[in-house]
């Protein structure tokens, strides 16, 4: 089958401004879009730039609004996209370096800020510390998270709000407090317990609808809403 | 990590650092915990040997298997979120060829978080470091290796962002750069896997070790090469041929599904020559429906979405087709026990280290055990580290020789210059569709020497590459052109290994020489870059524990 798409372009020192490129492309309907995308940019037209690497959802790198969705285009398939047009633009709310590659550093800064690593002050014992499998299973869906940004992206509270932390720290915010060996526990609430932490969001469920690694975004940020009214105010 | 209180690191990366390809890792990291059964480093470290296929040097079995536990330990103090036992310690399961008492039968030795153990890893080991004040050059590319007088003073990177060429002058360069899947047409490897570390230590003069040994994954996605980890094998699918035989039955009798990976690999290729595949074609099925949704859900989550996203298969209700995929390369730049990298007369180096995939210690040997590689990285990663921290003690600042980034710009801008000739891709596509016909699972004389005059070919072609995109700015046009160069050179030193290997072990086999010979054989091959083409030479393996003995499980 033939897919046309219309992609976003735009190169900073070349182009006054962005425009819209059409292709078309030979594709299965097996295949992914990330697929199109490099017979485009293989067989046709080298100058067109965006983000991949492992091709099947585990890297993070490929997310793009496709058809108005913020996804990641090694996990959409040909023959889901049984329309005249597919249309690629860059993550929403993210500065464009060029094409679909948009500047990530801002909200890689705020996964650090978060602190994404355990603390803990008690001296590990010689072995393993224990931690019960129940224990363990609060994590099961936050350590998904691969830091594609479709789910940020997509947040309309983190489009008109710079200051919120975002949906995707906050996931890396629950990874930490409910990770039953971290010490900072209050602090990492504290933290949190502000207009922009945590209840800027007021469950738009967008960040859940997009997430790829289906993490229930919107509830993991209800659940560090509940567990600060119940041990910190 | 190791060295980041004694000296200014910089971790430069070709990806943001987490979307490497570690990431991937599915399945677990290996270690003799025995927290599900009693388990020993003895048995762990015979396990790596003879699923080696008695190639692996045996000094750095010992020492993997024996500093093991106390590296898994490390990584849960540093909070990667392991699955649990009932009683709270580090859940294990079983993987292919790691077995219990020599042998006897399949072990649960296989530390997990979920069936994405890597990435929790990766991302454990990267905040670790950002928190440690490593310097980060994300989405800084690799281009050459800055050498004078044989000593590795500084690297050339290329910024994606910008396209600026920079000079990073350096004591010490520790390679990490992975393998090279992306030489075949089917594999498990991520785009970004295209050898540039490895090739760039060729390229400079240092030999490459044991080229010849490709792991190929038995279980990747139909078509796709996606991988399904062997996980899904260790807790309890089975493959099944056309008939609906369980065929490994038949080849490895005792442990059957969880025999090492290249004898899976072969076993299916050989059910799929002989017509036995599914409907009589190229795949067989990996049958985890009687798994129970549950156990799918807790322990094998992503490979289940991936059967859903990419083959709409549920497998809690159908098979998943699979084929052999590239996943693994055992050879790469020759090291010792801490990580130097050794030149052709086996002596350090000075200045360059490397560890992971790239490197070849030679501890995989002929044949990598699955969750193998991850403890790999964790073990001789550190000990090169710590290495590094003795050298630099004493190893002065060399001045680089003048303009070191001159070889660089000139090649951009050749490329940037030719305003016609062929497309990377061409070639890229006819060099992964010739190994995987002709140096993949099975090999054999006249298809290896048809193999080489092909990529001979294409290198020729290579000269002429030109390229679309002439801009500054995320030009991944300009470097894929680059990564050809990588990739056609790794691939003629694998066919060049294993045209000289006349005899079958591990992951090298070949149909003209279908056995194993020790006599012969039982050493490693080094191949170096020479004006007159590569020269191949051998060395001996370190044999300390185990003495050879026919493989069978």
């Amino acid at each position: 089958m033939e897919l046309h798409f219309k992609i976003f372009r735009f190169d900073p020192q070349v182009d006054r401004g962005p425009y819209f490129k059409h292709y078309t492309v030979a594709a299965e309907p097996e295949e992914r879009l990330l697929d199109c995308l490099n017979r485009i940019k293989w067989e046709q037209d080298g100058t067109l730039s965006y983000r991949m690497s492992c091709g099947h959802g585990v890297c993070g790198s490929d997310g793009m609004k496709i058809n108005g969705t913020c996804r990641l285009a090694c996990q959409a398939l040909v023959k889901d996209y049984q329309c005249p047009e597919v249309v690629l633009e860059p993550l929403p709310g993210f500065k464009v370096l060029k094409d679909l590659v948009v500047d990530m550093e801002l909200f890689l800064e705020g996964i650090r800020l978060i602190r994404p690593h355990l603390l803990s002050q008690t001296h590990p014992p010689e072995r393993e510390r224990k931690q019960t499998p129940e224990e363990r299973k609060r994590l099961d869906e936050v350590i998904r998270c691969i830091l594609c940004a479709c789910c940020t992206a997509s947040c309309p509270v983190s489009w008109s709000n710079q200051k919120y932390v975002g949906p995707a720290a906050l996931v890396w915010a629950f990874r930490y407090i409910f990770d039953s060996r971290d010490e900072e526990h209050q602090k990492r609430l504290q933290q949190l317990d502000h207009p922009d932490g945590v209840w800027a969001c007021v469950n738009h469920f967008e960040c859940t609808r997009v997430c790829p690694k289906e993490i229930p975004v919107t509830k993991s940020i209800n659940l560090l809403k509940r567990e600060i009214e119940k041990t910190i105010r | 990590m190791e060295i980041a209180a004694s000296a200014d690191v910089a971790l430069i990366s070709k990806v943001y650092p987490t979307r490497s390809h570690s990431g991937a890792a599915q399945g677990g990291i290996a270690a003799a915990l025995g927290n599900e059964e009693p388990d020993s480093w003895e048995w762990h470290m015979y396990d790596t040997v003879k699923g080696g296929d008695y190639l692996p040097d045996q000094d750095a079995a010992e020492i993997l298997a024996q500093d093991g536990p106390r590296a898994i330990y490390e990584l849960e103090h540093m909070g990667v979120p392991f699955n649990r036992t009932a009683d709270g310690k580090i859940a294990q399961r079983a993987f292919g060829g790691h077995t219990s008492n020599f042998g006897q039968a399949a072990i649960k030795r296989a530390c997990h978080a979920a069936d994405r153990s890597g990435r929790v890893i990766l991302d454990t080991l990267y905040w670790a470091a950002v928190q440690k004040g490593l310097k980060v050059y994300s989405e800084f590319q690799l281009i050459d290796l800055i050498l004078k007088e044989k000593q590795v003073v500084g690297l050339v990177v290329y910024e994606l962002a910008t396209g600026e060429v920079h000079v990073f002058h350096s004591r010490m360069v520790l390679l990490a750069t992975g393998g090279f899947g992306k030489v075949y047409k089917t594999t498990s490897n991520c785009f970004a896997n295209t050898g540039d570390g490895v090739y760039l230590a060729y390229r400079a003069g240092i030999p490459l070790e044991d080229m010849e040994f490709v792991q190929f994954h038995p279980t990747g996605i139909y078509g796709l090469g996606i991988l399904i980890s062997e996980a899904a094998r260790g807790e309890g699918g089975i493959l099944r041929n056309g008939c609906g035989d369980r065929f490994m039955e038949k080849y490895a009798p005792t442990i059957k599904d969880l025999a090492p990976r290249d004898m899976v690999s072969r076993a299916i290729d050989t059910e799929i020559r002989e017509g036995r595949g599914i409907d009589g074609r190229d795949f067989v099925h990996l049958d985890l429906t009687h798994l129970g949704k549950e156990r799918l859900a807790e322990k094998l989550s992503d490979i289940s979405s991936f059967a859903k996203i990419y083959l709409g298969i549920d497998p809690t209700r159908e098979p998943i087709p699979v084929q052999p995929t590239c996943h693994y390369m055992m050879g790469g730049i020759p090291t010792n026990l801490e990580g130097q990298v050794l030149d052709h007369q086996q002596q350090p180096f000075p200045g360059l280290c490397a560890a992971g995939e790239c490197a070849c210690l030679s501890l995989h040997g002929a044949n990598r055990l699955g969750c193998n590689s991850l403890l790999d990285l964790v073990v001789f990663g550190r000990l090169a580290g710590k290495r590094m921290v003795q050298d630099l003690k004493h190893l002065p600042w060399s001045e680089p020789p003048r303009k070191p980034e001159e070889r660089t710009l000139e090649k951009i801008k050749d490329l940037k210059a030719r305003s016609r000739g062929e497309k990377a891709f061409v070639l890229r596509k006819a060099m992964r569709k010739v190994m995987m016909d002709d140096c993949s699972v099975f090999r054999v004389k006249d298809r290896l020497s048809g193999a080489l005059t092909e990529i001979r070919r294409l290198k020729g072609e290579y000269e002429k590459v030109a390229i679309d995109d002439h801009g500054l700015c995320f030009n991944s046009d300009l470097l894929e052109a680059v990564e050809l160069e990588s990739l056609l050179g790794l691939a003629e030193a694998i066919i060049v290994s294993a045209m000289n290997r006349q005899e079958s072990r591990g992951a090298h086999y070949r149909e003209d020489y279908p056995e194993r010979d020790d006599h012969n054989w039982l050493k490693h091959t080094l191949i170096r870059k020479t004006d007159n083409g590569p020269e191949v030479f051998y060395k001996p393996v370190t044999i300390t524990r185990f003495q050879p003995k026919a493989r069978a499980y």
